[in-house]
């Protein structure tokens, strides 16, 4: 039914998209820690000495009851359940910044637990409801 | 079959599909507006700067849309030479480019309020502006490459690795850590917004839905007396 023609551009079509494929493959597997916006604090805690000179983004949620203001200083620690880090900050946070939600930190670590930040940025996830349905939730959570 | 394909054909069908867009389109943008300003509750904790989602979700879901057809249509019309093609994916990539700059720049007000900055480098807001030049190349090479069999060759390179763009947009929030939330909307799982923000969602897709449609019909139709005008190529 298909003529030589056709099928030979159907021939070069499909080596062409599973070449670019494979080499789109490749090519994110070289830049994964490129492509990655921050890393998590188990993460930082696994990475050699080397990384603490640079500037990096330490990312994950914010320990309920650990957030400390003093003056314009803000202390907290960020966890991913597993490993915490201990971050300050001088200025003013996002509106969304809030214990138990998501945050990114842009600095420099002190040590593999003290986490030195120059700029917050809040992470928010994927739910959206009105206020009055989270209400009711905590309350059936009580 | 070959009736379908006629281009006068299609010609008048689009003339009769465009004035049902247009009858539909007007009272769907104004409910869905009133739905999306008035009608819905703000969120919990961004407050009313959950809206712009609104606008900006159903506008990146367009652009992605939009790029996937033009790349299927490229590519079958790489494979069985179809002519008329052209003119369909002429008319589609403008309305993604604009929508895919839509998106970016909402993206960028919602940004601020809620994350606290415009622009981020993580993967999902990168792929995005990627996939914006390979709108861009697009258009560009359909439109200074004058000989047809060479642009058309290289529209569908372009689209082709777009299309690769596109997976990875899809995935860069589940394969990387990425300062952009996860998909809230899933048709095969959980879907976390509720339904009182669904419905304004859904209204406003629809609504700019109609809108590309609109836009899309008017432009094909354009395209098509063009190539009338100038002798069929």
């Amino acid at each position: 039914m298909l003529n030589i023609k056709t099928k030979n551009r159907i021939i070069i079509f499909l080596s062409i998209f599973t070449l670019s494929i494979i080499l789109t493959f490749f090519l994110l597997k070289t830049l994964r820690n490129n492509v990655l916006y921050f890393y998590s604090p188990s993460e930082v805690s696994k990475s050699d000495e080397n990384s603490l000179k640079n500037n990096i983004r330490l990312g994950g949620m914010v320990k309920p009851g650990s957030v400390v203001t003093d003056n314009n200083e803000i202390k907290f620690i960020v966890t991913d359940y597993e490993k915490e880090i201990i971050v300050i900050y001088q200025g003013t946070v996002p509106a969304l910044f809030a214990e138990g939600k998501g945050v990114v930190a842009e600095g420099k670590l002190q040590d593999k637990k003290f986490f030195l930040a120059k700029r917050i940025l809040a992470k928010h996830d994927e739910n959206y409801m009105p206020p009055e349905l989270k209400e009711s939730m905590k309350q059936n959570a009580k | 079959m070959i009736k379908y394909l006629n281009p006068s054909y299609i010609f008048n069908l689009t003339g009769k599909i465009l004035n049902l867009v247009k009858f539909f389109i007007i009272p769907i943008v104004i409910v869905g507006i009133i739905f999306s300003l008035f009608l819905s509750p703000e969120d919990y904790i961004q407050g009313d700067a959950v809206r712009i989602m609104y606008v900006h979700v159903p506008a990146a879901w367009i652009s992605l849309l939009c790029f996937g057809t033009l790349s299927l249509l490229c590519i079958i019309n790489f494979i069985f030479k179809i002519k008329s093609m052209s003119l369909v994916f002429k008319s589609l990539a403008p309305i993604g480019l604009t929508f895919n700059i839509i998106a970016i720049l909402t993206g960028a007000l919602w940004g601020q309020p809620t994350w606290g900055t415009w622009w981020a480098w993580d993967a999902r807001l990168t792929s995005m502006l990627i996939l914006m030049f390979f709108y861009i190349a697009f258009i560009l090479s359909y439109k200074f490459i004058k000989d047809p069999i060479n642009s058309s060759k290289i529209c569908t390179i372009i689209s082709l690795a777009g299309l690769i763009n596109l997976v990875v947009i899809k995935y860069s929030v589940i394969w990387w850590s990425t300062l952009h939330q996860p998909a809230s909307v899933n048709l095969a799982g959980e879907t976390t917004i509720h339904i009182s923000m669904l419905i304004p969602l859904s209204v406003m897709l629809l609504a700019f839905l109609l809108y590309s449609a609109l836009i899309f019909l008017m432009k094909y139709r354009i395209e098509t007396i063009r190539v009338k005008k100038k002798g069929l190529k």
